[in-house]
């Protein structure tokens, strides 16, 4: 696999930053791949548009930073109004449907859609929707395999939050692995 | 797997900042002060998290001139200590980083490198404190600089660190810069007895016939730690052997000699830098830190074109690798060298080509990394 770019992005507190750490740890530690994971740094973290980037290799990763991501996940509309015009053609764009209307303007990109935010709280806490998100993006675009992300969200959550985190990533993946591009 | 020796061996996705903190304490460092700043604060958190777990202590100071005397106190009793800071916290270390060279206390300073000058960009990158290491401090001296490229070269590089503070009794400074402080990657930590650990070089000799200041053949002096039951006297002023005040022109000369002689004598064991197809090269691209990961692009675009590049990456800045660039110089038509400050090391790079080959400096102000058609552009104007 040649490089691939991977941007994750939405507001401070969903755990987009999280959930970009997690997808570098299963690509590097346990697909044995080379990732970067980068992020943006400074209020918006802390709340505003927050966004992670992530570099997936087989060989090794010089820049660090995505330049023109191939897959783009959006949680939020102010971080789809940010980075879908900078979407490369045949893009991958992953979207919660619930939370973000993307404007489709390069017709070559393929939209996946869940409602992240609304089954994780049917899970039980909305705070999941992140982990939602990560099973979806696995199961739709399968650049990291299930069983090294199930492993590097294990590893990330706290104990007693373990069932609930991998029963959220087991749903957004099974979405995933049946989701269509949105017409 | 965690050991008592701190050491946590396996393979970790780190931030460099933290694998600064887990270089330091597989090295030994077993005290850190600080005084936490963005971009390194990161280290401080980690090692306020890090070392109560192996035994070691942690104190936030009240600010970076505190810090650094602190440093100094603590490796006078025998740890082995660190700091890291970035831009306005590094320009407070530098009178007590003279401190410790003049003192000839073993200790490491990191340095996460942000815009400046001033309080300049804190969340942003930089590498314009290359010079600053150098020369930050008054008066004449030598000093050991780093620049890591990745988060497991900030592992591998503070071990290295420690270890040539403890060899060559000397501050060494490990010269980080934003984007790879803040980068997370794969890093693999050896188990603990596969890692190289100088220890501290005490005195091999009874309390009644130890100088203090005598070098050792190699030009270092042996070091007596607090409690040992050596009469030390510790100063800042020019001192003789002894360790007594002198402020005489000769005892200066001694001093002074001895301190830059024990760093310029060893250059060659002390260099380090990597190299690749430089022996044939039309242009030599010469970078460090995160510019050597941003040059690559335009280094693969410039081969594409048929322009034979070569990779000169410094590991060790300082001491400078000289007798290498004026070797190399005879043999390219020019050097390259991107740098995020308006020209440092393309200063050192002109200066020991001797005028063989032309060196060409791609600046770059600070708070992002270069273009690479920037690069591309230099390495075809170095070719023609």
């Amino acid at each position: 696999m040649a490089r691939t770019e991977l941007r994750f992005a939405g507001f401070g507190g969903q755990g987009i930053l999280l959930a970009g750490y997690i997808v570098g740890k299963a690509a590097s530690i346990y697909d044995k791949k080379h990732a970067t994971f980068t992020q943006s740094y400074g209020p918006e973290s802390r709340g505003g548009a927050c966004a992670a980037g992530v570099v997936v290799s087989e060989t090794p990763v010089h820049y660090p930073h995505p330049v023109k991501p191939a897959v783009l996940v959006v949680m939020s509309q102010e971080a789809c109004v940010k980075f879908e015009p900078g979407m490369p053609d045949n893009g991958v764009m992953l979207i919660d449907e619930d939370l973000v209307t993307p404007q489709r303007m390069n017709k070559t990109v393929k939209v996946y859609a869940i409602h992240s935010t609304r089954m994780a709280e049917e899970l039980g806490r909305k705070i999941v929707a992140n982990i939602v998100m990560l099973g979806f993006f696995a199961g739709v675009t399968k650049i990291v395999s299930h069983d090294s992300m199930k492993t590097a969200i294990l590893e990330a959550v706290p104990a007693a939050t373990k069932d609930l985190n991998e029963n959220a990533f087991e749903q957004g993946y099974e979405y995933g692995l049946k989701a269509q591009p949105l017409p | 797997m965690e050991t008592e020796s701190g050491v946590l061996t396996g393979e970790h996705f780190l931030s460099g900042n933290e694998a600064f903190g887990e270089g330091a304490l597989a090295a030994g460092c077993r005290f850190f002060a600080g005084y936490p700043i963005t971009p390194s604060t990161e280290v401080a958190e980690h090692m306020a998290e890090r070392l109560p777990q192996v035994g070691g202590i942690f104190i936030q100071m009240e600010d970076e001139l505190a810090s650094m005397n602190a440093l100094l106190g603590a490796a006078w009793a025998g740890q082995k200590a660190m700091t890291a800071t970035s831009g306005p916290g590094f320009s407070l270390m530098m009178e007590n980083l003279g401190l410790g060279v003049v003192t000839e206390t073993p200790c490491v300073i990191v340095n996460v490198q942000r815009g400046g000058p001033s309080t300049g960009l804190p969340t942003l990158v930089g590498q314009a404190d290359m010079m600053q290491a150098k020369w930050g401090s008054h008066g004449p001296y030598e000093i050991i600089a780093l620049s890591p490229s990745s988060p497991q070269e900030c592992f591998d590089f503070t071990v290295k660190a420690f270890n040539l503070a403890e060899q060559y009794r000397t501050p060494v400074l490990v010269m980080g810069d934003e984007v790879v402080g803040h980068m997370t990657e794969r890093v693999v930590i050896p188990p603990a007895d596969k890692i190289e650990r100088t220890p501290r070089r005490t005195p091999r000799v009874p309390p009644e016939k130890y100088l203090p200041y005598e070098p050792d053949p190699d030009g270092v002096p042996q070091m007596a730690l607090a409690g040992q039951g050596y009469k030390m006297h510790i100063t800042g002023l020019t001192h003789d052997r002894r360790g007594y005040p002198v402020i005489s022109e000769e005892a200066q000369a001694d001093m002074i000699g001895r301190l830059v002689e024990k760093i310029r004598k060893n250059r060659e064991k002390i260099t380090e830098y990597e190299e690749e197809s430089c022996e044939d090269a039309d242009v030599i691209v010469c970078s460090y830190g995160i510019s050597a990961r941003t040059s690559q692009l335009a280094i693969e675009n410039a081969r594409a074109e048929g322009i034979k590049v070569g990779v000169f990456r410094l590991i060790v800045v300082w001491p400078f690798p000289e007798s290498k660039i004026d070797e190399l110089a005879g043999k390219t038509k020019g050097f390259v060298v991107p740098e995020i400050n308006c020209g440092q090391i393309s200063l050192e790079v002109e200066r020991c080509a001797h005028g063989k080959a032309k060196t060409i400096l791609v600046p770059h102000a600070g708070g992002g990394t270069h273009n690479p058609d920037n690069i591309l552009e230099a390495i075809r104007r170095a070719a023609a």
